[in-house]
């Protein structure tokens, strides 16, 4: 089956919704018909953008250009870890998130590539990309969820997590509850992703592959595989996120040392 | 048991040299907001901070910090709860001990079943103080131990750690009530403005 080329006329007869919205937003004065121009624009200048830059990686077969490119699309999922959460570290989110965002996402990325995918050379871009921008995702979802999960919250736990310092619990032990809501909330959206899938949502990646004409079972195969990658990365990132962001708020005396936070 | 405390200070208040003998008190009074409970949470080494404390022989620097606060217990004004219901914050092992506690400090034993939202002020901080004594610990670092009770209940708090006294236990005692520092304490230090110990 070759996939259905689209044209830039078909497009624009889909943009009409766009249009047709729009009148909406002026006649209802619903007054979102500004943001929505600006969205429009941004998403279709984005992603030409994008799509000539990924052309001119997967026709290079530049390791080291592939390698420039994961490396920013995880500098830009750091910071977005970093800034989800109202607190602040002292010395900034991004000395929490940066080691485990990056190790996290290699980790997985080389494991699918060397195992599952097995593409030559393992590292070509045209999955080796793809796979990455699936990932951070996912990882960027839970570890900004489990940062805020200790971040947000150990200042009103503080008293609770004292009471049992004062009693000669450690660190450890005092801080294990807040830890795990932390987790437990970071994995929410991937197990409810993988419980949903094909039921109550057709996932985006097999969707996309039928569009373009893959066989429903090939698309099917794919997603299942990407399902696991994306919940076993969401599941480290959490727990390096949570476990590292704790470490900052204690000291060799096993205190909560909530001075660290801004 | 001893209790010396030398150069103890932070940005904020100190420094603090004093001693308290084995089963002594020491009131320390004074205004709102000039230093006592940072004094307390210093000996506690809750918060970073400078100076020396050393109890029944044993500089803290050498012990590790939980084993230290197992030995040196802070029953906080404002109590923690971690758990939903009350008796989940007390050991299993201490059933017996916990509920002849409770009698002498007025408090029925049904407490214990109740979610920790329903228990008033002053039974969360009795509750505290029994939670903090049943671990045994040798040094007692009270703040406010009494400021929410009743004369009852402070008088039943009061004879509580006058046994616990007898039987070699060191007190400090935190308050910002006179008559009580010179009915509970044989040695008396008020904490003046800018974070000093005057006697």
């Amino acid at each position: 089956m070759t996939p259905l080329t689209l044209h830039a006329g078909d497009i624009a007869i889909a943009a009409i919704l766009l249009v047709v919205d729009a009148a909406l937003s002026i006649g209802l004065r619903l007054r979102f018909h500004r943001a929505l121009a600006i969205a429009s624009l941004r998403m279709v200048v984005q992603l030409l953008a994008v799509g000539y830059l990924l052309r001119y990686v997967f026709a290079g077969h530049s390791p080291w250009l592939t390698a420039a490119l994961v490396l920013a699309m995880s500098l830009v999922a750091v910071r977005e870890v970093a800034v989800r959460p109202t607190r602040r570290l002292v010395g900034g989110n991004a000395i929490v998130a940066l080691p485990n965002v990056l190790g996290v996402v290699l980790l997985t990325a080389c494991f699918a590539l060397m195992t599952a995918i097995r593409p030559h050379p393992w590292y070509d871009a045209r999955y080796a990309i793809p796979l990455v921008g699936i990932l951070l995702g996912s990882i960027l979802n839970a570890a900004s969820i489990a940062l805020a999960g200790v971040l947000d919250n150990v200042r009103q736990q503080r008293d609770a997590i004292e009471a049992q310092l004062m009693l000669g619990a450690t660190f450890r032990a005092a801080t294990a509850p807040l830890l795990r809501r932390a987790i437990r909330a970071a994995m929410v959206p991937v197990i409810n992703q993988m419980a949903a899938a094909g039921v109550i949502t057709l996932p985006g990646t097999m969707t996309g592959q039928m569009l373009a004409g893959a066989d429903p079972v090939d698309a099917v195969k794919y997603q299942i595989l990407l399902l696991i990658l994306l919940t076993g990365a969401s599941c480290l990132a959490a727990v390096g996120t949570a476990y590292a962001c704790m470490a900052r708020l204690r000291d060799d005396r096993e205190r909560l040392r909530l001075d660290h936070l801004r | 048991m001893s209790l010396f405390v030398e150069g103890l200070h932070n940005h904020l208040v100190g420094p603090f040299t004093f001693d308290v003998p084995a089963g002594g008190c020491l009131a320390v009074t004074g205004a709102s907001g000039t230093g006592k409970t940072l004094l307390l949470r210093m000996i506690a080494d809750l918060d970073p901070h400078e100076g020396r404390v050393t109890f029944a022989g044993i500089d803290r620097a050498t012990l590790p910090a939980p084993a230290w606060r197992r030995l040196a217990a802070l029953i906080p004004a404002r109590s923690g709860w971690w758990a939903d219901t009350i008796g989940e914050h007390f050991a299993p092992e201490h059933e017996v001990e916990k509920r002849a506690l409770a009698a002498d400090l007025l408090l029925p034993g049904s407490l214990f079943d109740r979610p920790i939202e329903e228990a008033s002020t002053g039974e969360r901080q009795r509750l505290a103080l029994i939670r903090a004594l049943l671990a045994e610990p040798r040094l007692l670092l009270l703040d406010e131990p009494t400021a929410s009770l009743d004369p009852v209940s402070t008088q039943a708090v009061e004879s509580m750690i006058a046994r616990r006294r007898a039987s070699g236990t060191t007190v400090v005692w935190v308050t910002h009530d006179a008559a009580q520092a010179s009915r509970v304490s044989d040695l008396a230090l008020q904490m003046l403005p800018g974070g000093v110990l005057g006697a």
